[in-house]
């Protein structure tokens, strides 16, 4: 087991996500595509900690952090993403131009 | 190579391949709640792959706070933005959607000869392994205090904006007069429907 296979692993994911990201037209899609990538990052900082930092464990530590700021961030986000529908009746992202021009 | 590093690499492996067919699959398939399903299956590999990182309250974290709650979150949030409705086609989307993948495939070449290229400085010290949870205390309690209570505060706040973002406005004077309202109704002020920016909509495609 190589830290490489762990790095290249968190890369194809951190890809999926933003190509979901752009892509898709649902907005909860979205959201998921963006709980994607922070999960690809999640695993590049567990990579790096248990590889180079075995004895202090920071990058544990680091993703706790994440892991809480993700929870609240899809509370917001879905409570956004709700409000949203209930203002416009869709939840089609090319409609949503409240805030474009 | 002896039995445990087989058992790594095939565990590792399946779980690989789990983690990315089921990312695809929540980015590529057409029906949502398939999409949430399969984003749950993602969650747990990656929880399988921190337990090959010798990370077990990690990946007990994991399993409660993404499967646990933000995915039964986003099912909650499907289940109420049910709406069977056909996305109007975009003219040339599928230049969008090709450039974004050959962008996203660069990307993705980019960040593995990175990888790849770069003289990693393993350290040789043996992994924390068990003791994990405690040196996690000890690093919460000492030096990353501030950001720890922080990240509560900052999940008091969450949570209430989430409620006031999320809540639906009641007329008060309403409740008290209409007793005999229907039952199963709730007395709701009318939203506004047609908001800034509605006659910007895109046109539906002429055929």
């Amino acid at each position: 087991m190589q830290l490489q296979y762990f790095l290249i692993l968190a890369a194809a994911l951190f890809c999926i996500g933003i190509f979901g990201l752009i892509t898709s037209r649902n907005a909860v899609r979205v959201l998921m595509s963006v709980e994607l990538m922070l999960n690809a990052v999640n695993l590049n900082l567990m990579a790096f900690s248990n590889y180079m930092d075995g004895q202090s464990i920071k990058g544990q530590v680091f993703t706790v952090f994440v892991i809480s700021i993700a929870a609240a961030e899809a509370a917001v986000g879905l409570a956004i993403v709700l409000a949203i529908y209930r203002n416009r009746d869709t939840v089609d992202m090319e409609q949503f131009n409240l805030l474009k021009w | 190579m002896n039995l445990a590093e087989g058992v790594q690499i095939v565990s590792f492996g399946v779980l690989a391949l789990m983690m990315i067919g089921a990312a695809l699959g929540v980015v590529l398939l057409p029906n949502i709640v398939y999409s949430a399903f399969l984003l749950g299956g993602t969650f747990i590999s990656v929880a399988g792959l921190y337990l090959l990182l010798n990370a077990d309250f990690v990946a007990t974290a994991q399993v409660l706070i993404y499967v646990g709650a933000v995915n039964v979150l986003i099912l909650f949030a499907i289940m109420l933005v049910n709406k069977q409705e056909d996305f109007a086609p975009i003219p040339r989307a599928w230049i969008r959607k090709s450039a974004t993948a050959i962008v996203c495939i660069g990307l993705f070449a980019l960040l593995s000869t990175m990888v790849l290229v770069t003289p990693w400085s393993i350290s040789t010290a043996v992994p924390a392994g068990d003791e994990a949870i405690v040196r996690i205390g000890q690093h919460f309690f000492t030096d990353f205090l501030l950001p720890f209570e922080l990240a509560s505060v900052l999940l008091l706040m969450a949570l209430i904006g989430a409620v006031i973002l999320a809540r639906r406005e009641y007329l008060p004077d309403e409740l008290a007069t209409s007793a005999q309202a229907p039952v199963l109704t709730l007395p709701e002020r009318p939203r506004e429907l047609v908001s800034a920016g509605s006659r910007d909509r895109i046109p539906p495609p002429k055929s």
